[in-house]
């Protein structure tokens, strides 16, 4: 089973997508590898506008049948935005998950720390050596 | 062999099979040093009869006293068919319904179960159970702290009029968690949580307030100033409620201008014996916004493959199963089959029949209450209104009075004057439906002579 | 089927009967009066079913022949112990006295009772080889709370306050980590070898100044002895902490290896697995734990003592660093009363051959099995009282599923083996026959099983489309969890 790494993105280990935004703010999602693995999702808990992130921080749960997952901030700042209509339609994140499945919005504090995460060249590398 | 039917073939043969030559051989990877020796301390096997006859006599040394003893477990008649149903081997041999289709029977035995004590409890869902009243208390607290984001003092406001062995359990389970758990003191008249003593906590931080209706003295409180009050600082409300009271007393989920936010209970009442304390069956409901915060067990109606109605387990992605260390609680199981009963007995009450209970149950306290109080020495403590239990106070020390009472086959009522000395000779008692008044005159003319003994000595 | 009419449910629910002003008139006591306050009154009655006494009979006996059960059938669920529950021990636990005994009735009114509860105590400790019994906690699950508090609360009473961290196998059930956290400590999961034992290096790495305890099961929940105990008791006792022992597992050792003469300082055991208390649908269950001496002052309360030729409660005066109470009155009294009545027609004897039959069962099924072509997980080791098998290869060659046989398995009249746990072996089934079941009932077993795999090559799609003779076919949960429906609604 292969599942799609869009090479304009920026991932985590963790299987977090984040995706730099005009603005200066960046978008983040899990990534199609993960909406896999977790299947048909039922529940989707996202963090409130405002609230500050340190990296790392479990910030938002996602749930399906038979697993039920932590989503950690890819990166520090503060939650801009987040995506509202997964609470009535989880399965977004699974039909389009680096689109209409994006989970908040983060305004970065150090907008420079986006490019120390793995672009997608490494992140495939990162997938490939799991399935091995 | 007890219960192990392999006969001497059947032991060579899968001896055979497995290759090896003897039972002891199939130990071999348990290092020699710790094998365990005789069991002295054991008793050697006795039969089914001869167990039956020290049980039979140890059940009958119990003796069968007039039980007028509630404070948290209370005495109701049995319909025969709740237990004669309960003890069917397909329900008391099967396990917790993993397998959907092969555990129907119990599935929908809990959908009905969460359908009745929802509305009972006037909210909008329920779990399956937990172990009891006092245990899911402690579960209601640590619930509160999650489901209440806002908040970050972790502080619980605990009555003193709630019942004394819960507080002691919400603070064993909880307490390991930081939850600050606060008393609050009840009004020495009335016998109500005060709400002059509420006014300490002004403005601060409350994560939840705790309110037992009936409290542990069966005093009625003021639900509804104490709900509000509860909301009106932020905090969230729990309620522990007596489930036989809830078919004429105003539903929590109808308390104040809200309602509260997490019910919880004990579900004994509901065609459970006493049996020396358990296994009883907890109950907990709350509003569907809290519903992923909720611990145990859930089912949920569903469809199967070919569109037919079918229940099942849902929401199991909030247990210890799942979430590991993240879980809401580390419960397992509910009490299945103390909610099997449960559900049973409801089913044979209906409406009109658990409001009979709880009206004949309120009614035999009362004439209780008053062969008691005209007793010499005896005087009521409380002037509130209440439910089916009512602290009285004797002029005697309790504990050589209620051993009297007891070798006149009386369970006279629970001493409370270790949990609250402020109060004296504080005696509980509780009468029910299943009290007559030759009953309850026999027990007022026993306490009047062992009173007047007591004094005379 | 007809897809134009809607389905109708096997069994219409207890509120589908109901019909105002209809009830069980013989249950009603008589009607009495007594004055509520206005304020406090409820004024629309509860959705309660109004029903006649033989509708509701009817109604729940019908549901109960819906599920499987010991009674009815083989039930190897794996690591649940669903050994017979003997009908006797049922009969003399609900006699009269013992159900009508309020458990705050004076002393004087229960030595009946508190003689059985005693003698329990001391039997589980002998059986266990600890220092004392405490039989409060109502479930596994609050056996092993009880068990971190105490050692949490031992290492609090030596002013060691710098202990934190619970360490837990990866294999673990779920209730170890859970249990920990509950008890505000932090859990770390350490690995497994391939051979199914502790990973010592990986314990060695993380035991130290900040480690409590350590949650082990033994036998594993793998399935397998723990062959380096000796030497984890070592490593963690060295560095100033406890060791724990889940009593999931005991049925496998019964009588033959105590977890006290392992080196363990306190344990909970399972009751309803170990001691054939019923399982109910889920519950009661009864979780007592044992403890080796240092623990002993801590205890949760109340136990049963003795003074004289007296028996008496035990509570806080008497234990005052105790972890306090678990319950509202002293545990399931009722189940320890059923494991009370086992222990005694079980015997001595009788427990050393609980542990012998039950690994004699486990391993002649995983032998036939493994000759029946299935795969073990750890071929190499021993059955314990349960062992388990991977079906990689039938999930890769037929794209049929450990799940996909569990289900089948319903059709062929075997309650299916546990799946998917432990999570470390992939596509797994977790086989217990425990040791009241006979010869021919495993052969059945193994007949249904190599059955499946005949028709998984054949037709898989017939096997992934089980089961088809009971009650509801595969149940949607994703419209379960999604369109949460809790509770019965009346027809708008």
């Amino acid at each position: 089973m292969t599942s799609t790494v869009p090479a304009e993105l920026r991932y985590t280990k963790s299987h977090e997508w984040i995706k730099r935004e005009r603005d200066g703010s960046v978008t983040v999602g899990i990534t199609d590898h993960a909406q896999h693995a977790l299947g048909d999702l039922v529940f989707v808990e996202t963090p409130d506008a405002g609230r500050t992130l340190a990296t790392g921080e479990a910030c938002a749960v996602v749930e399906s049948v038979k697993a039920a997952s932590d989503v950690y901030s890819p990166l520090a700042g503060l939650v801009a935005a987040a995506n509202a209509s997964l609470a009535e339609a989880p399965e977004k994140i699974n039909s389009d998950p680096y689109g209409e499945g994006w989970l908040f919005r983060l305004t970065p504090a150090d907008p420079g720390a986006v490019d120390g995460l793995l672009d997608a060249g490494a992140y495939a590398r990162l997938l490939e050596e799991t399935a091995e | 062999m007890a219960f192990i039917p392999h006969t001497a073939e059947d032991v060579r043969a899968m001896l055979a099979t497995i290759g090896v030559s003897d039972i002891e051989q199939l130990f071999d990877e348990i290092p020699a040093g710790l094998r365990a020796g005789e069991l002295h301390g054991i008793p050697p096997a006795a039969s089914e009869m001869e167990v039956g006859r020290l049980m039979s006599a140890r059940a009958v040394a119990d003796g069968n006293p007039l039980n007028f003893i509630g404070a948290g477990a209370y005495e109701h008649h049995i319909p025969a068919a709740v237990w004669a149903i309960t003890t069917r081997g397909e329900i008391y041999t099967a396990y917790t319904p993993y397998q959907a289709e092969a555990s129907q029977g119990t599935l929908q035995t809990i959908y009905e179960y969460q359908t009745m004590i929802a509305s009972l409890t006037g909210m909008q869902v329920s779990n399956a159970s937990l172990y009891d009243g006092a245990s899911a208390l402690a579960e209601a607290c640590l619930m509160a702290v999650r489901a209440h984001r806002r908040s970050k003092s972790s502080r619980i406001l605990m009555p003193r009029a709630v019942n004394p062995t819960y507080r002691k359990c919400a603070s064993a389970i909880a307490g390991n968690q930081n939850l600050a758990f606060e008393n609050v003191g009840f009004d020495a008249r009335s016998g109500q949580t005060s709400m002059d003593a509420l006014a300490r906590w002004p403005g601060e931080d409350v994560t939840a307030l705790v309110i037992q209706q009936p409290n542990f003295f069966g005093v009625l409180e003021d639900v509804d100033a104490l709900t509000d009050w509860g909301h009106r600082h932020g905090a969230l409300v729990i309620a522990v409620v007596n489930p036989t009271s809830l078919a004429i007393l105003k539903p929590p989920g109808e308390w104040g201008e809200q309602g509260v936010d997490i019910v919880v209970g004990e579900g004994q009442p509901l065609g459970v014996p006493l049996a020396s304390g358990g296994p009883y069956v907890g109950f907990m409901t709350t509003r569907m916004e809290h519903v992923r915060q909720m611990p145990g067990r859930i089912v949920g109606r569903t469809v199967d493959l070919d569109g037919r109605p079918g229940y099942t387990l849902t929401l199991q992605a909030r247990e210890q199963h799942i979430r590991r260390s993240k879980a809401t609680s580390n419960i397992c199981t509910n009490q299945g089959l103390l909610m099997t009963a449960t559900t049973i007995y409801l089913a044979l009450m209906g409406p009109q029949g658990l409001a009979r209970v709880a009206t004949a149950s309120m009614a035999r306290t009362a004439e209780l209450v008053a062969a008691l109080g005209s007793v010499k020495g005896v005087e009521t403590v409380f002037s509130g209104a209440r439910f089916h239990e009512a602290l009285l106070r004797l002029d005697q020390p309790l504990g050589p009075v209620l051993e009297q009472l007891a070798r006149r086959g009386i369970a006279g009522g629970f001493d409370a004057s270790a949990d609250y000395p402020e109060l004296g000779n504080a005696l509980l008692v509780c009468a029910t439906e299943t009290k007559t008044s030759e009953d309850i005159a026999a027990y007022a003319a026993a306490l009047g002579e062992t009173l007047r003994a007591a004094r005379a000595a | 089927m007809n897809t134009t009419t809607s389905p109708r449910p096997a069994e219409p629910t207890i509120f589908d009967l109901s019909q105002p002003g209809r009830s069980a008139a013989a249950q009603l006591p008589p009607a009495l009066a007594a004055d509520v306050p206005p304020a406090l009154r409820r004024r629309r009655p509860p959705l309660l079913p109004e029903v006649s006494e033989l509708q509701a009979v009817r109604h729940f006996t019908r549901l109960s022949q819906m599920n499987f059960s010991i009674d009815t059938h083989f039930y190897p669920l794996g690591s649940c112990t669903m050994k017979y529950n003997p009908r006797g021990c049922n009969q003399y636990a609900m006699l009269p006295g013992f159900l009508a005994r309020h458990p705050l009735a004076p002393e004087s009114l229960g030595q009946g009772f508190m003689a059985c509860m005693y003698e329990l105590q001391q039997m589980l400790t002998e059986l266990t080889g600890m220092q004392a019994v405490s039989l409060t906690p109502m479930a596994g699950a609050q056996g092993e709370f009880a068990g971190v508090a105490m050692i949490r609360a031992y290492h609090r009473a030596r002013g060691d306050l710098g202990r934190t961290e619970i360490i837990v196998p990866e294999a673990a059930h779920g209730t170890n980590p859970a249990t920990a956290t509950m008890c505000g400590m932090k859990v770390i999961e350490i690995h497994c070898t391939a051979e199914g034992d502790c990973d010592l290096e990986a314990l060695r790495r993380v035991v130290g100044p900040n480690t409590a305890g350590i949650m082990l099961t033994n036998p594993s929940t793998l399935g397998v002895f723990e062959r380096t105990i000796a030497d984890i008791r070592g490593l963690v006792h060295d560095a100033g902490g406890l060791l724990y022992y889940d009593g999931a597992n005991l049925n496998a050792i019964l009588g033959k290896v105590r977890p006290g003469d392992m080196g363990f300082d306190v344990i909970h055991m399972n009751l309803h697995k170990t001691f054939s208390t019923p399982h109910g649908g889920g519950g009661p269950g009864a979780g007592a734990i044992g403890v080796a001496a240092r623990l002993q002052p801590f205890m949760p309360v109340p136990v049963v003592g003795r003074d004289g030729g007296r028996y008496r409660w035990l509570d806080e005066r008497d234990l005052p660093q105790s972890i306090g109470r678990l319950s509202a009155f002293m545990g399931n009294a009722g189940v320890l009363l059923r494991a009370y009545i086992y222990m005694r027609m079980v015997g001595r004897e009788g427990m050393r051959r609980i542990g012998e039959f039950a690994t004699l069962n486990a391993n002649y099924l995983l032998a036939r099995l493994r000759q029946a072509g299935f795969d073990a997980a750890y071929p190499t080791r021993r059955a314990t009282h349960e062992f388990s098998l991977t079906m990689k290869r039938q999930a890769r060659d037929q794209g049929v599923t450990a799940m996909d046989f569990a289900k089948r398995l319903l059709d062929y009249g075997f309650h299916a083996p546990t799946t998917y746990f432990p999570l470390l072996v992939p596509e797994c089934l977790l086989i217990e026959p425990t040791e009241t079941e006979s010869k021919e009932a495993l052969d059945g077993f193994v007949a249904a099983m190599v059955a499946i795999e005949r028709e998984a090559t054949a037709d898989p799609a017939h096997v992934k489309g089980a089961p088809y003779t009971l009650p509801v076919r595969r149940l949607d949960d994703v419209r379960a969890a999604k369109h949460l429906d809790l509770t019965w609604k009346p027809a708008a």
